[in-house]
């Protein structure tokens, strides 16, 4: 079996400062990983990376693409890059707004991606988007509402139909569960898992809520300074921590 | 003649302009960025096809300007009359017997020639401006022919109206390559644009682009498979000339809701007229 996803010593400096330095894994099909750490560990600067967002400095990010096998997503030619971006990957942002078209309505929201990749029937794209509005629990009532007329969380797992329906491999999430108040985090937390575990979907998930990584993630890697400080099963690391700063973060966790 | 220069533009500025006229025709349906000139004229009137027809008449040719259908309203009498006085070419209200159309939002309904040169008035030449305000990155949609969005535009439509409810500046493809914005022309005449004889160009004063159509240019309008693209125009007849087949103006004619239906090009009504051809209230029109 291959991995999916093979992440080789990427690095990214601004300037002097290092964003994320000599990180290196291998995320496997079906697999879920969490990265954590505080803010200004360089997180989301790996993520974005990985996503192709960001050029890096050094590196490699290879994915294995349904025609060719492996391939670095760093030299790939642009329209290469951007159809996986439509295809195979996904990315939920942080704050709904940034991955929604907030003029567009929720169908017109969902059906982007299939018509970018080339759907033509109207019927169907509508089929398509009403079906994942369901998945997503969002009343099919709302198809023609603009985001703009939906709660946070109501854009946040439109966001989420918005990515999958074109049934990606591979999905980026960079604080899926941000700015949400606990009870809907419960919600989309349990629809994530939900998903994920439904569609065979790999992930890579961002986050300083180290009750995400828990609940979703298989494995997990620590970061701090942009440096990979602790990698290793979920459980073992959040319940066994090795290094000094995973056993600070472990214990930070505030208790109700 | 007058102390201007021939065409009003100097003889640098209209090598650029063909310069720019060349490289869209080479490439059709491509935004060709040019150094638009400010022109006697406010932005909005047709500087851009001013400067492209300046750059594309010469002494012999004969010249028409179409003011949506029609020859004798302000836009079309000031643009005739600036090149009569600037260029001192002839000019004509005849489509056929033109070498030059300079057009705001109509297509002649006479089918036009190869040696005829159809010149638009663009006002927003970029078709995704609605939906990508950011001009870098619809420039690398355009380069990467990432044009899905193109079709969102077109559900919303169906989303909201049941139909496509774009009814004028409907986009096309031209070629298989790039989605274009044909000018506010009604998409009634987008299917006259494919295939057509005569040379088209598109000039945008404000927004310094021009973009071109080759003869026999493949131009398709943008659809969905179950909702296909239509040439809509009024379900009547003209008033005047009886035509079935050109597009039609309502005129609302007195305020006790009377209304009249009229061919928006002029010519070909008066020519239709010229022939024989009589509508439901030619006659009283005559009359009056």
């Amino acid at each position: 079996m291959t991995p999916l996803l093979k992440v080789e010593g990427l690095t990214k400096r601004y300037g002097a400062r290092i964003g994320c330095a000599d990180v290196s894994f291998d995320l496997w099909p079906g697999e879920v990983m969490g990265i954590v750490g505080e803010s200004g560990s360089g997180k989301s600067t790996l993520l974005n990376c990985m996503a192709g967002h960001l050029a890096p400095d050094a590196g490699r990010v290879m994915f294995d693409t349904r025609t060719e096998g492996m391939k670095d997503t760093i030299t790939m030619s642009e329209p290469e890059r951007r159809m996986l971006g439509r295809t195979d990957w996904a990315f939920v942002h942080q704050h709904a707004r940034d991955g929604l078209r907030m003029n567009v309505s929720a169908g017109g929201n969902v059906g982007e991606r299939l018509m970018a990749v080339g759907a033509r029937h109207y019927g169907e794209i509508r089929d398509s988007a009403e079906d994942w509005l369901g998945r997503v629990e969002i009343d099919s009532s709302r198809i023609d509402d603009r985001p703009t007329a939906f709660s946070g969380g109501m854009q946040q797992r439109l966001q989420i139909a918005r990515n999958l329906v074109t049934g990606p491999r591979l999905v980026f999430m960079d604080e899926p569960t941000g700015g949400l108040d606990v009870s809907v985090q419960a919600r989309l937390l349990d629809l994530l898992r939900g998903l994920v575990r439904e569609m065979g979907l790999s992930a890579i998930i961002v986050t300083h809520d180290l009750a995400v990584v828990r609940l979703l993630a298989d494995r997990l890697m620590v970061m701090k300074d942009g440096h990979v400080v602790e990698a290793g099963l979920t459980d073992q690391v959040l319940d066994d921590p090795q290094h000094a700063y995973t056993q600070l973060l472990v214990s930070s966790v505030l208790q109700v | 003649m007058s102390d201007y220069n021939f065409a009003y533009l100097d003889e640098q500025t209209k090598r650029m302009i063909r310069r720019a006229i060349l490289k869209g025709l080479a490439i059709p349906g491509y935004q060709v960025p040019f150094a638009s000139r400010e022109m006697p004229m406010p932005y909005g009137w047709g500087t851009g096809g001013v400067q492209v027809s300046a750059a594309t008449l010469t002494p012999e040719d004969r010249l028409k300007v179409i003011d949506q259908g029609a020859d004798d309203t302000t836009n079309a009498v000031s643009i005739r009359k600036f090149f009569e006085r600037t260029a001192g070419v002839e000019t004509t209200e005849d489509t056929a017997s033109a070498s030059v159309i300079q057009t705001r939002h109509r297509i002649p309904e006479a089918p036009l020639t190869e040696d005829q040169v159809l010149v638009y008035q663009v006002p927003i030449p970029e078709p995704l401006r609605f939906l990508e305000p950011s001009e870098i990155e619809t420039r690398k949609m355009h380069a990467l022919e990432d044009y899905g969005l193109m079709h969102v535009k077109l559900y919303e439509d169906i989303a909201r109206h049941g139909q496509i409810a774009t009814a004028y500046a409907y986009p096309v493809k031209v070629e298989g390559r790039y989605v274009m914005d044909p000018s506010p022309i009604p998409k009634f005449d987008n299917p006259k644009m494919s295939g057509m004889a005569a040379i088209q160009l598109f000039g945008a004063g404000r927004e310094q682009r021009i973009y071109a159509l080759p003869p026999y240019t493949q131009v398709v309008s943008l659809d969905f498979q179950d909702f296909p693209f239509e040439a809509s125009k009024a379900d009547a007849p003209c008033d005047l000339c009886g035509a079935e087949d050109s597009y039609l103006d309502e005129v609302i004619v007195d305020d006790a809701g009377g209304r009249m239906f009229v061919c928006s090009d002029t010519d070909y009504c008066r020519a239709r007229r010229a022939a024989g051809h009589v509508g439901a209230q030619g006659k009283t029109e005559d009359a009056a």
